[in-house]
C-alpha cells in the first residue's frame, strides 16, 4: 500500500483524541508540536471550542530545541502556565517530531508533576494513528488515576457509558439518548466517559455493575475498570428496536456472568457496507440486519481489535482497501467525504461524523440512537 | 490596573501598556492558545492560487488532518490529495520512496492529467535528511508533462530562516517559466486576495496603461504562465518581499515593494518611488491629503467615544492604524499583537511616546483561552480577532488588508469602521470561516 489519498479525507489523529477525551474534565491538555496542531483540532474537531473555557495548548516547539533536546522550555512553559490556571491535572501529547527525537513523556510527566504537584500524564501520541487510539489511551489513563479504588458496586442495575466523544457522537444529545436508554432499562447511570459528566461522577464509576462501550475509544477504560474491580464490559450503541434489546440483554448477561459481552450477531453476507469507526459500525449494521433483514458488514478505518468485529467485517485504512473492499456493495453507509471513491453501481447513503469530516456537516450529523428509524428509511 | 479574569487567574503577562513594553516582543512566549478566528490563509488556499495545479501533502495523519479539511472546506477535494506518513516509515528510512511512489500513485490516478503539482513535505522530511533534490528530479523525469515545485509544512522552522508565510508565497511564481517581457507588464506578487481595482496602486497603473497581472485573477495555468512577461514585480505584502527578490533572480524583472501604509508621507514616498521605477508621471496626490482628513473627521463625528481594538490580522500595520486614528481623537483602546513588526518600529515608538496607555494584548498567550469578554462588549473591532476578544458585532471584518492599498486603504478602513458602527455582523459565524475570500480567488 502507498498510503495514499486521492481524494478522501483524513481521520482525526491520535492527538486530538487525547484533547477531545478530557475536554470536559478540567485539565490542561499540551500538545507537543511546532504548530498548526492547536487550529487544526480546535477548528476541525471540536465543537465545544467556542463556549466551554478548556484549556488545550501548544507547546511550540522550535527547530533548536528539538535539535538540542531542549526539553526545561517545554517543562518551563507548562509550569508557569499551571501555576496561574490551576488546571486539575496536566496532560502532555506526542506529535510526529517528539517522536523522531524520542522524547521521553513519562519522565517529563514526572518533571511536570513534582514540580507542580498537580498530577501530569504523559501520551506517547506520534500524530500518525487515528484519535481512536489517543482518546483510548487518555480515558484509560484518567481511569487509573483518578477513579476512587474504595467504593462499593450498587445493589440495583447500574453502568459506565465509556467511549463518549463528540469526534464519533458530536454534540447533537446522543450521548444523552445513550443514558436515557439505560436508564428505561433500569439502569442507573454512574458516568459517562467523557461528555457531560462531573469529574465526582467519574471517580466513582468503580460503582456500577457493568460498562457499556460505546466506541472503541472507550476499551481502554472498559479493561482498566474490568482490572481495577472486575466489572464486565458490552460492546454497541444501541440504535433499533430490536438491536438495542440485544444490548440490554448483553448488558444483564455481563452483570450476572461478569464476563464481557460483544455482540456478534449472526447476519448474510454484506450487501450493505457500513465505513467507520468499529463498534459504532458495527452497531449500526447490526441493528440494520436486524431490522430490515438485509446483510450489513463493516469497514472499519480507525484501529480496532479484531476480535471486535466479525469475519465478514475488515479493517481498512488505506482509500485503495477501501474502494477494493467496495466492490459487490449495493450501499455504502459512509461520511459524505468517501462519496468520491463509492462505486458508480452502489448506492450512497451519507452518515457524516466528526472524525472525518469535522465541522462540515456538523448540523447534519444523525442521534441515531433516537432517530434509527428515520435513518432506515433512508439506506432502504 | 491589572484586573481578575476570574477568581484565580489575573491578566499578568497577558496585558501591557505599550509605555512599557518591549519591542519587537511584547510579551513572553509560552504555551499557545487558538482563538476561534478562523479567517487567515493557509498554505493550502494559497497554492491553490495556482489554477489548475494539483496538490500533494506528504505528512503524518495529524498535520493532513487540517489541510484535508481546508481542502474540502473549500470544496477543492478534487485538486487534493494525501500520502500519509506512518511510524515504519520513519524506522524504514524509505521516506524518499515513499513520496516518489505515492505522488506518482497520485498523478496516476487523477482523472486529468494537472499542469502542475505542487509537492508539500513537512517537518519529519527535514529531520529525517530526506533528499529532497532526488525526489524532484526523479518525478520530474517520470512526468515531464507536469511542472513540480517543493512547498512546504514544516512550521518548526518558523524560527529558522524564511517563515512558512513567506516560503509559501515565494513558491506561487516558481513554476513562471521564462519568456519574452513586455517592459509595460507588471505583476502584482504576494497577495492572498486580490488587490482593490479602487487602490491607488491599480487605479495608478491603469491610468499609465500597464498590463497588470496578478494570481487572483488568473483563471487557466496558461494566463498564470503570462505573468512572466512582465518587467516589473511589485509586492506590498511583507511576507512576499524574498519570494519577489527570487522571482527578480529568476527571471529577470524587477522587484519593487511598495509598503501598506497609513502614513502619507510613506505613502507619496512609496508611490513616487514606484513612479520612478516604472519610467511613468509622478503621481497626482492632489486633494488626497485633505480627503483623508475629512474622512477622519467625519468618522469620529459619527463614532465619537465608543471605544476601539484593533487586531493584527486586519492589516500589515495594525500600529500604523492606532496611530493614525489616536492622532485623528478616536479612542483606540486596545491593539491584539504578539509580535511587532521591524516596519513599525516607528509607530511603536510614537505611540509609546504619545499614548503610552494604549493596551496591547497578545492573541495566544495561554490566558487569553480566559480572556475573551464573556457578555457582548460596546467596543468597535478592526479584525476578527479583536472582534472575537472583545466580543461584539459591531466590527470590521477584512484580513491581510483586504487588497486595499494606498490613500485608499484609509479612506475604505474609514467607511468600513463607519459601516461597522452603524450596522452588527454575526461575528461567531463570520469569524469561523476558514481563508476569508478564497472562494471567489481560488478559481473555485
Amino acid at each position: 500500500m502507498r498510503q495514499t489519498a486521492r481524494i478522501i479525507s483524513t481521520y482525526s489523529a491520535d492527538v486530538f483524541g487525547v484533547c477531545s477525551a478530557l475536554f470536559e474534565l478540567g485539565g490542561m491538555t499540551v500538545m507537543h508540536d511546532a504548530s498548526g496542531c492547536n487550529s487544526t483540532y480546535t477548528t476541525h474537531d471540536e465543537p465545544r471550542w467556542y463556549d466551554m473555557d478548556s484549556m488545550v495548548y501548544i507547546s511550540g516547539l522550535s527547530e533548536m530545541e528539538a535539535i538540542m533536546g531542549d526539553d526545561e522550555k517545554l517543562i518551563g512553559d507548562i509550569v508557569s502556565a499551571a501555576r496561574e490556571l490551576h488546571p486539575n491535572f496536566i496532560a502532555v501529547a506526542g506529535t510526529p517530531i517528539p517522536t523522531m527525537t524520542g522524547f521521553d513523556f513519562d519522565s517529563i510527566a514526572r518533571m511536570i508533576e513534582q514540580e507542580t504537584g498537580i498530577p501530569t500524564f504523559g501520551f506517547k501520541t506520534t500524530g500518525m494513528n487515528t484519535y481512536v487510539q489517543g482518546a483510548s489511551m487518555a480515558l484509560e489513563a484518567y481511569a487509573r488515576r483518578f477513579v476512587e479504588r474504595e467504593v462499593e458496586k450498587t445493589t440495583h442495575p447500574s453502568a459506565n457509558i465509556l467511549g463518549l466523544t463528540p469526534l464519533d457522537f458530536t454534540v447533537n444529545g446522543t450521548d444523552n439518548s445513550i443514558a436515557k436508554f439505560l436508564e428505561n432499562a433500569g439502569f442507573e447511570v454512574i458516568s459517562k466517559w467523557a461528555m457531560g459528566s462531573t469529574l465526582e461522577e467519574l471517580a466513582k464509576a468503580g460503582k456500577a455493575q457493568v460498562n457499556l462501550v460505546v466506541s472503541a475509544a472507550g476499551l481502554g477504560v472498559a479493561k482498566a475498570l474490568k482490572e481495577l474491580f472486575g466489572t464486565p464490559y458490552v460492546t454497541g450503541v444501541p440504535m433499533g428496536k430490536v438491536y438495542a434489546e440485544k444490548v440490554e440483554h448483553a448488558l444483564r448477561e455481563a452483570v450476572k456472568s461478569g464476563d464481557n459481552q460483544i455482540l456478534h450477531l449472526k447476519g448474510d453476507d454484506g450487501e450493505i457496507v457500513v465505513v467507520g469507526e468499529g463498534i459504532s459500525s458495527l452497531s449500526l449494521a447490526q441493528a440494520i440486519e436486524l431490522e430490515a433483514g438485509r446483510g450489513a458488514r463493516v469497514l472499519c478505518a480507525t484501529e480496532c481489535e479484531e476480535e471486535m468485529l466479525r469475519k465478514k467485517d475488515q479493517i481498512t485504512f488505506d482509500e485503495e482497501e477501501i474502494e477494493e473492499a467496495l466492490a459487490g456493495a449495493k450501499i455504502m453507509i459512509a461520511d459524505p467525504l468517501y462519496q468520491p471513491i463509492c462505486p458508480k453501481e452502489t448506492r450512497f447513503v451519507p452518515l457524516p461524523t466528526e472524525a472525518f469530516s469535522g465541522r462540515i456537516y456538523r448540523d447534519e450529523i444523525p442521534n441515531l440512537v433516537d432517530g434509527f428509524k428515520d435513518f432506515l428509511r433512508k439506506v432502504l | 490596573m491589572l484586573k481578575k479574569v476570574n477568581a484565580q487567574i489575573s491578566q499578568e503577562g497577558a496585558q501591557i501598556t505599550i509605555g512599557d513594553a518591549s519591542f519587537p516582543e511584547p510579551f513572553v512566549s509560552g504555551l499557545e492558545y487558538a482563538s476561534p478566528a478562523r479567517g487567515t490563509w493557509n498554505i493550502v488556499h494559497t497554492g491553490m492560487l495556482i489554477p489548475e495545479a494539483h496538490e500533494i501533502f506528504v505528512c503524518a495523519a495529524s498535520c493532513l488532518r487540517g489541510v484535508v479539511l481546508t481542502a474540502a472546506e473549500m470544496h477543492a477535494e478534487d485538486r487534493f490529495s494525501t500520502v500519509a506518513v506512518r511510524e515504519h516509515n520513519l524506522l524504514d528510512g524509505d521516506m524518499e520512496e515513499l513520496i516518489i511512489e505515492g505522488v506518482s500513485d497520485i498523478i496516476e490516478k487523477l482523472p486529468v492529467r494537472p499542469p502542475a503539482v505542487l509537492v508539500y513535505t513537512s517537518c519529519v522530511h527535514h529531520f529525517a535528511g530526506c533528499d529532497l533534490d532526488m525526489i524532484y528530479r526523479v518525478l520530474r523525469e517520470r512526468y515531464p508533462d507536469i511542472d513540480f515545485t517543493d512547498c512546504y509544512m514544516n512550521p518548526i522552522m518558523r524560527k529558522s530562516g524564511l517563515t512558512p508565510d513567506q516560503l509559501m508565497r515565494s513558491r506561487l511564481y516558481t513554476l513562471l517559466k521564462e519568456r519574452e517581457m513586455r517592459p509595460d507588464a507588471v505583476a502584482i506578487i504576494g497577495n492572498d486576495l486580490p488587490t482593490d481595482e479602487n487602490s491607488d496602486l491599480m487605479i495608478y497603473l491603469k491610468e499609465n496603461h500597464r498590463k497588470i497581472h496578478e494570481i487572483t485573477s488568473c483563471k487557466s495555468y496558461e494566463e498564470y504562465q503570462k505573468m512572466a512577461e512582465s518587467a516589473y514585480y511589485i509586492s506590498y505584502n511583507a511576507g512576499a518581499v524574498a519570494g519577489g527578490n527570487m522571482l527578480s533572480e529568476r527571471l529577470g524583472g524587477k522587484h519593487y515593494y511598495l509598503p501598506f501604509s497609513f502614513c502619507y508621507d510613506e505613502i507619496e514616498n512609496s508611490f513616487t518611488k514606484l513612479a520612478e521605477i516604472l519610467g511613468t508621471p509622478k503621481p497626482d496626490f492632489t486633494g488626497k491629503r485633505e480627503a483623508c482628513d475629512a474622512a477622519l473627521k467625519e468618522t469620529r463625528a459619527l463614532i465619537g467615544d465608543k471605544p476601539i481594538a484593533i487586531d493584527y490580522t486586519y492589516c500589515p500595520r495594525p500600529l500604523g492604524l492606532a496611530r493614525m486614528l489616536l492622532d485623528a481623537g478616536f479612542k483606540v483602546e486596545r491593539v491584539y499583537l504578539d509580535t511587532i513588526s521591524g516596519e513599525e518600529k516607528q509607530d511603536f515608538i510614537y505611540l509609546k511616546e504619545y499614548y503610552p496607555g494604549l493596551l496591547l494584548y497578545p492573541t495566544v498567550h495561554a490566558k487569553m483561552r480566559f480572556m475573551s469578554e464573556k457578555e457582548p462588549s460596546d467596543m468597535l473591532a478592526i479584525g476578527q480577532k479583536a472582534a472575537y476578544f472583545v466580543n461584539t458585532n459591531h466590527f470590521v471584518n477584512v484580513i491581510e488588508g483586504g487588497g486595499m492599498l494606498g490613500y485608499q486603504a484609509i479612506l475604505h478602513t474609514l467607511e468600513l469602521m463607519r459601516e461597522a458602527f452603524l450596522e452588527e455582523k454575526d461575528m461567531r459565524t463570520l469569524i469561523q470561516v476558514k481563508g476569508m475570500g478564497c472562494e471567489g480567488c481560488c478559481g473555485l
